[in-house]
């Protein structure tokens, strides 16, 4: 680890409610760097997507601090993009005019013209040219979240934050649409966190898998390294020489150590772990390789 | 909603059965027995008759004022819609021109209200503290009959015609303003927090994403209000008295021209359909498919 704090940096994040004996989650420590996908893997009711509205600005922790780019994350800010759980367009406007309300709001001065042209750009990258002047009601689930996906990147966040995105798409449209988000992570260098209930989505995508640990007192009790390179492709993925090594290893952890970890066992400064790479810690064995596909 | 052709017009074909019906009970109800005019009269009624400046020997003036056939009826109609905007002084009017006055009043009493109530919904919607603060006086104020405000208002207005402005005003205030908060109460968390990760400003916000997300309930309660400001406004004019289609029907109560009053009647039903029908036009038009 450099001495240099990281792009996004978060110390000692909490968040309890007013009648709970524990809070949901406290001691989460996490960097992000610049250009860096992240993904946060844990158990319904962790936190998961309390800690990202935390980033946003939207939700208020219990305790702790989040920094990006040096300054405190104070409240919702254009410099972080957001694609929600449910996609959240507005159904009575047209996509173009979805995202243009996007970008108007990042730019106040540009001209119709400028505006247009950002739009049509963003709604090129993920392929939706044809559809630009449909209303919502009018696509698909997966063509919804692209257009929150572009409405996301329009703005040119320093910062990207998705809660889950393809949670609710069937597994062909979630992979074309990963393949697009990996796509275009590469060619904008977008610092990314994101949420995610599936173990193969966050080897493909991510840098750093963030493991979080059950509530009450959920934390951050991993940082997984992913050692796979990062030109990675869905299809040849599960031919890489290490994939079932990280696989194992998010799998092992969801299904028994995410549980004893629970109640504040984790560490609040989550170890470094590079599946494959480093000696596995010991674990109790159990028949789960390659057998569970996605954890809820 | 779409209905087959088919369907449609078996529907209209029933309507028309329906109207035909309508209009044989009414002539048949009312072209029974000749009015008792045709009793000889005697010297002395004669007498007393010509020192009225009636003409004895015209006779029948009392089937006048009897229930009219529908032939009667459709020919006193023909001669109002013939001549709509006629103005022969305070108690001689087109039926046009008073309608033209009701419109007039419910129009401004209506957008008064909406002036107060969309505003005013808004706050009540976005913030619990004026919702809770607030609902005890609408708990109250919202079933008062309207009318019963007119002694007041002209107590205090001190203008019939402006009285009646007022009691239009407060009858519709109250499904705006009661639709518009729970529109606005309703709108979307995520849309709210699209909003806000955007930085958007609170005045856009509420033009760009609250009003058009609140808009069909809003353009409701607002149908629900016209629809009942057109109730009230007849029984208004009735009491202020002057102009408006209300007044007409009072006044031709008072002629004794129940040919009149039923055409008043007919013509305050369809200027009602057509409000709720332009209504429910914009309803449409600001609905959104989610």
């Amino acid at each position: 680890m450099s001495t240099e704090p990281p792009f996004l940096q978060v110390e000692g994040l909490a968040k309890s409610y007013s009648g709970a004996a524990e809070p949901v989650f406290d001691g989460v420590n996490f960097g992000i760097a610049k250009g860096e996908f992240v993904c946060i893997i844990g158990h319904s009711g962790c936190g998961k997507t309390t800690i990202l509205n935390a980033l946003a600005g939207l939700e208020q922790a219990s305790a702790g601090h989040v920094f990006m780019d040096g300054r405190e994350v104070a409240g919702p800010s254009l410099e972080r993009g957001v694609v929600f759980q449910g996609h959240a367009l507005m159904p009575w406007l047209t996509v173009r005019k979805n995202i243009a309300f996007a970008v108007r709001s990042k730019w106040p001065d540009w001209t119709a013209a400028q505006v247009d042209a950002q739009v049509e750009k963003y709604v090129a990258l993920v392929g939706l040219g044809h559809a630009i002047d449909k209303k919502p009601a009018q696509l698909s689930g997966g063509m919804k979240q692209r257009v929150g996906i572009a409405r996301a990147f329009a703005i040119e966040p320093k910062m990207l934050l998705l809660d889950e995105p393809f949670g609710a798409l069937d597994a062909l449209t979630r992979g074309t649409i990963q393949d697009e988000l990996l796509r275009i992570c590469a060619e904008t260098h977008q610092t990314v966190f994101m949420i995610t209930h599936d173990v193969d989505e966050a080897i493909l995508l991510a840098d750093t898998v963030l493991l979080m640990s059950n509530g009450p007192r959920a934390r951050v009790a991993e940082i997984v390294r992913n050692p796979l390179p990062r030109a990675r492709q869905r299809a040849t993925l599960h031919h890489e020489p290490l994939f079932y090594a990280v696989r194992n290893h998010l799998v092992d952890f969801l299904v028994s150590r995410s549980k004893t970890l629970a109640h504040g066992q984790a560490p609040t400064h989550p170890p470094e772990v590079r599946p494959g790479l480093d000696p596995e810690p010991a674990q109790p064995a159990g028949p789960t390789h390659g057998t569970l596909h996605r954890v809820a | 909603m779409t209905t087959p052709p088919a369907l449609r017009w078996r529907a209209a074909l029933l309507s028309a059965l329906l109207f035909a019906l309508l209009i044989g009970i009414w002539q048949l109800a009312t072209s029974g027995a000749p009015p008792a005019a045709a009793k000889p009269m005697t010297a002395e009624e004669i007498e007393y008759a010509k020192l009225l400046g009636k003409d004895p020997a015209a006779g029948g003036e009392g089937a006048k004022s009897g229930f009219p056939t529908p032939a009667q009826f459709a020919l006193g109609a023909l001669k109002h819609l013939g001549q709509p905007f006629y103005d022969n002084g305070p108690n001689d009017k087109g039926i046009g021109l008073q309608l033209a006055y009701s419109l007039g009043r419910v129009g401004l009493g209506f957008a008064l209200a909406a002036l107060v109530a969309v505003p005013l919904g808004f706050l009540i919607g976005m913030s619990p503290l004026v919702y809770r603060a607030l609902d005890p006086f609408i708990q109250v104020l919202k079933p008062i009959s309207p009318l019963a405000w007119m002694p007041l208002a002209l107590y205090t207005i001190k203008d019939s015609s402006l009285s009646g402005i007022f009691v239009i005003f407060i009858c519709s205030v109250w499904p705006m303003l009661l639709n518009t908060a729970f529109g606005v109460a309703g709108v979307r968390r995520e849309w709210l927090n699209v909003a806000k990760t955007l930085e958007v400003r609170p005045l856009r916000k509420a033009f760009e994403v609250i009003l058009p997300a609140a808009a069909p309930t809003i353009l409701t309660g607002m149908r629900i209000s016209m629809g009942i400001a057109w109730l009230v406004i007849v029984a208004a004019e009735m009491l202020v008295g002057g102009t408006g289609i209300g007044y007409f029907v009072w006044n031709e109560w008072n002629n004794l021209s129940l040919s009149n009053v039923l055409f008043a009647i007919l013509m305050i039903g369809l200027v009602g359909m057509a409000l709720d029908a332009a209504f429910g036009r914009l309803q449409k038009a600001v609905t959104y498919v989610d």
